[in-house]
């Protein structure tokens, strides 16, 4: 177990959605709350050793672990069609999964170790296996993150699950693949990282635009959040795969601000849910004049998953482009694209739900936040802006790690090149 | 030249067992009705007397009668697990054949001869010891599965088993006599010195096909599993879950000493068997299983499943193989033990019931059973960090060292199939609507099994090292 400037904020990011996540459920659970406190310390428990584990068996352990205690959460306290999301989210990532452990398993043979520091300091499987191994870390990361077009059981899952598990999942669960493809992916199959960079891209691409026409398609809310949470994953990945500074230190920012992001929305629609029970868009409408100070959270929470300065997701977003600006013109152009979207689905969103006339009748006695949820709410607004306004404090830990990360991937893939030069200079 | 008498002690573990039954029958037969408790308290005491020889040995030969059984850290381990598998089943057995009014001294003396057969079988070095193993044990099975002889389904679980595994013996039994045929001798180390000499020919390949036939007929491997559903579902519960614990192990030791010590040189003929049985009882209990109602039935092919898991380690062919073998068999065993005692405990005014939809809602109703049930579930699915996760963790890196890729890929995907059915029992005790309440209430011996196994399938993590050490210890007896 350990930490590195990388899974050090990851740890933090867990460790502070949680307390939000209990106290979101305190009013909206009522049955077996017992269960479903262990079940939520469990995941936590689980989910922190999946960003310390330094020893690959150990991170497959608590990486596959984590499905129980969701698959309970969804299943037991879900909504109406838990069951198939829970299945769904179950065998999906699991499939990703086994195929990973038979790379676990195969890297162990041939290097004699599991231990991850050693195998980051000797990454020396050969140019073929890398490419298979690689692939099979990414069937299992890609499902996590999820990367189109293995997303599908993500709007199902969020969908069904309670709020506070909907926000484990954006917040928590989808970073576990991007941190998957950074501390395995890029610096110990360097070489086939290098060449499946552009299939990478591509699938960012696709997932970037169209998840996003996809979002501005929904009815409900948290199907919306969830499509706009599989498009931003996709600037992670491009950020990642850029293999920049820039980048890396992008997609980084971009998974934690996506964390607070996505999981405050999530909250917002638990707000609204919790009096209302349903989250079709077209039964709210004027929200405002009722619920000011809802308003005014939810509305820093858009701007901030439209990428708008001055919020965290800015400062993501724009760096993983700026990463893919420096490799890739055409990559950063349709990504940018992107962001327009963003802000199509997430201001038309806001607006048919916060403005418009008040004429739902249902909706005339709604009461504005509670003294709970504002104290739920008003830290992760802060934290929203205080990200947008002073990055420093995030790349000042990641910085050095990431330095390091790139350094690394360079040298293994020197190292990888350097048998073909050499047999290509001895004739 | 050693003589009987050392010949004797080297096998006092399987005298002890004999001769309790044997005692245990005249006592039974004189003391009649009253004697029933008295019996199977006596016959735990062989078994863990047994049990107490097996680890400290009184005779420091390793073979016994020439070179007809061997006793070695491999038989020791295997042993040790058959013993724990009847232990578990008479303490079981007890309350339950009571409130059926099945409780006769037959029981525990049957389960004690099976018992020797079995602890014959993984110490047999030749095909004839083999033979004569299996059928002691074979016979006291079929009376077992038709136990209940008042009941028209126990019977024909018994009558069916009978008829099979006849067929079954009868085929290894003309296997075992086409092998003595071309190689002259019944001995394994002597026949592998004859096919390493002469090699395999189509004679001696027929015998090693028809020998396969019927031990795959033991462990219930596809294509030879089709008694396993009905026998399991036919037979009295405690005997199904003793059919799916002890003779599953002695079935599979004597399939890896018999093919690892006899036909070292002929593995890659029986290697391809292995892997088709292998694949085929995989990918058939992972999808056959999906659309059971009885949870025994259900239990039948999850168990055909994991045999198809366990081969995995036996077609590796290898050292680490074995060990894989032996770390599935000791974790299977006791998960299998707590899921039966769960089964046990799926009472409803006094009767027993064996549908899976009776288990509805059972964590509002028994949350204890409930979670242990669903551990024990997750365990038998293979998840992380649970003990089944490393039982096929190992048979898997097995397969994987031994280049078997396709192998192994195949088989986790029919983990991943194998999960729904194992999930889908998580979701009826969790997720759905409560169906009147079991009564769960099963006495502190059986409370004691189910807590022990759900414990152990949870904290087999971090206890996991000495277990493991000693399946090495015990693989390279077999494969220096």
């Amino acid at each position: 177990m350990g930490v590195d400037g990388i899974s050090v904020l990851f740890i933090v990011l867990t460790a502070g959605l949680m307390p939000f996540c209990i106290l979101a459920s305190w009013k909206s659970i009522e049955t077996r709350v017992p269960e479903y406190m262990i079940a939520f310390l469990a995941l936590e428990t689980l989910m922190i050793g999946v960003f310390c584990a330094l020893d690959l068996v150990l991170f497959y352990v608590f990486f596959e672990g984590g499905l129980i205690p969701m698959f309970l959460i969804i299943g037991v306290w879900g909504g109406k069609r838990r069951v198939y999301a829970s299945f769904k989210f179950f065998l999906y990532t699991l499939l990703g999964s086994v195929l990973m452990l038979l790379a676990i398993l195969w890297m162990y043979l041939y290097a004699g170790t599991t231990d991850i520091e050693t195998l980051l300091a000797h990454p020396h499987f050969p140019v073929a296996m890398q490419s298979f191994l690689w692939f099979a870390f990414f069937a299992s990361f890609a499902v996590k993150m999820p990367m189109w077009p293995v997303h599908t059981w993500l709007p199902d899952a969020h969908v069904e699950a309670p709020t506070a598990g909907s926000v484990i999942l954006a917040g928590i669960l989808l970073k576990m693949g991007g941190y998957g493809f950074l501390r395995f992916s890029l610096p110990m199959f360097a070489s086939a990282s290098a060449s499946f960079t552009p299939f990478i891209f591509v699938l960012s691409i696709m997932a970037i635009i169209y998840t996003s026409f996809v979002a501005l398609a929904q009815e409900d809310v948290k199907k919306l959040i969830a499509y706009s949470s599989v498009a931003h994953m996709g600037f992670v990945t491009m950020g990642i795969f850029t293999l920049t500074h820039q980048g890396v230190e992008g997609g980084i920012y971009q998974m934690l601000s996506h964390g607070v992001v996505s999981g405050a929305l999530f909250l917002c629609v638990g707000v609204i849910y919790d009096r209302m029970h349903t989250r079709e868009i077209a039964a709210y409408g004027g929200l405002v004049e009722r619920m000011p100070i809802y308003a005014a959270c939810f509305m820093v929470f858009t701007l901030a998953n439209v990428g708008l300065p001055g919020t965290g997701g800015f400062v993501g977003e724009f760096l993983t482009m700026l990463g893919a600006f420096l490799v890739n013109t055409w990559v950063a152009i349709f990504a940018a694209s992107g962001v327009i979207l963003s802000a199509a689905y997430m201001l038309y969103m806001y607006g048919r739900i916060i403005f418009g006339k008040l004429v739902k009748p249902g909706l005339m006695a709604i009461q504005d936040l509670s003294a709970r949820e504002i104290a739920i709410l008003v830290p992760l607004v802060v934290a929203t802006l205080v990200m947008g306004v002073y990055p420093n404090f995030v790349f000042k830990v990641t910085s050095a790690s990431v330095q390091h990360l790139i350094e690394q991937n360079k040298v293994a893939l020197a190292l990888d090149h350097a048998p073909r030069l050499a047999s290509e200079a001895a004739p | 030249m050693t003589s009987i008498s050392t010949d004797l002690a080297t096998l006092l573990p399987e005298l002890i067992v004999a001769g309790g039954a044997l005692a245990l029958l005249l006592f039974g037969a004189m003391r009649g009705e009253k004697g029933i408790a008295l019996v199977s308290v006596l016959a735990v005491v062989a078994l863990v007397a047994a049990a107490w020889f097996v680890v400290s040995p009184i005779s420091p030969q390793s073979h016994a009668f020439g070179q007809a059984f061997v006793v070695d850290d491999f038989a020791r381990f295997a042993k040790l697990l058959i013993l724990l598998g009847s232990v578990l089943t008479l303490l079981m057995a007890q309350d339950f054949l009571e409130s059926l009014g099945l409780a006769k001294f037959e029981f525990p003396v049957l389960v004690l001869l099976a018992t020797t057969g079995m602890m014959l079988m993984v110490s047999a070095s030749s095909f004839i010891a083999l033979y004569m193993g299996l059928e002691l044990q074979s016979l006291a099975l079929y009376v077992l599965a038709a136990f209940n002889r008042d009941s028209v389904r126990s019977s024909e679980a018994g009558l069916k088993y009978f008829v099979l595994g006849a067929l079954s013996s009868g085929m290894m039994l003309y296997g075992i006599s086409l092998i003595y045929g071309f190689t002259g001798t019944t001995d394994f180390a002597a026949v592998a010195h004859v096919v390493a000499q002469s090699g395999a020919g189509v004679g001696l390949i027929f015998g090693i096909v028809f020998l396969i036939s019927g031990l795959a007929f033991k462990i219930s491997a596809v294509p030879f599993h089709m008694w396993t559903p009905d026998v399991y579902e036919g037979a009295p519960t405690p005997i199904t879950a003793f059919l799916s614990m002890s003779p599953k192990v002695a079935a599979l030791i004597l399939f890896l000493r018999a093919m690892l010590v006899a036909f070292p040189a002929a593995i890659h003929q029986w290697q391809q068997i292995v892997i088709a049985i292998s694949v085929l009882s995989m990918a058939l209990g992972a999808v056959a299983a999906i659309g059971q109602t009885n949870i025994k039935r259900l239990m039948a092919y999850s168990s055909i499943g994991h045999m198809g898991y366990a081969l995995l380690g036996l077609a590796a062919g290898t050292a680490a193989g074995v060990q894989g073998v032996l770390i599935y068999l000791l974790i299977y065993v006791i998960t299998n033990a707590g899921v039966f005692v769960c089964i046990l405990a799926m009472r409803r005014d006094g009767e027993q019931v064996e549908n899976i939809s009776d288990l509805a809602g059972l964590a509002r109703t028994q949350p204890r059973l409930a979670f242990a049930f669903a551990a024990l579930m997750l365990s038998l699915a293979g998840l992380p960090p649970l003990a089944g996760f490393f039982a096929k963790f190992y048979v898997f890196m097995a397969a994987i060292e031994a280049h078997l890729y396709a192998l192994a890929i195949i088989g986790v995907l029919a983990s991943v199939v194998g999960a729904y059915y194992y999930l889908r029992i998580v979701k009826i005790i969790y997720f759905d609507d409560p169906a009147p309440a079991l009564e769960g209430d099963m006495g502190t011996r059986l409370g004691t099994i189910l807590a022990a196994s759900g414990l152990f399938a949870v904290f087999f993590v971090v206890g996991a090292a000495p277990l493991v050490g000693a399946a090495a210890t015990a693989a390279k007896a077999l494969l220096p």
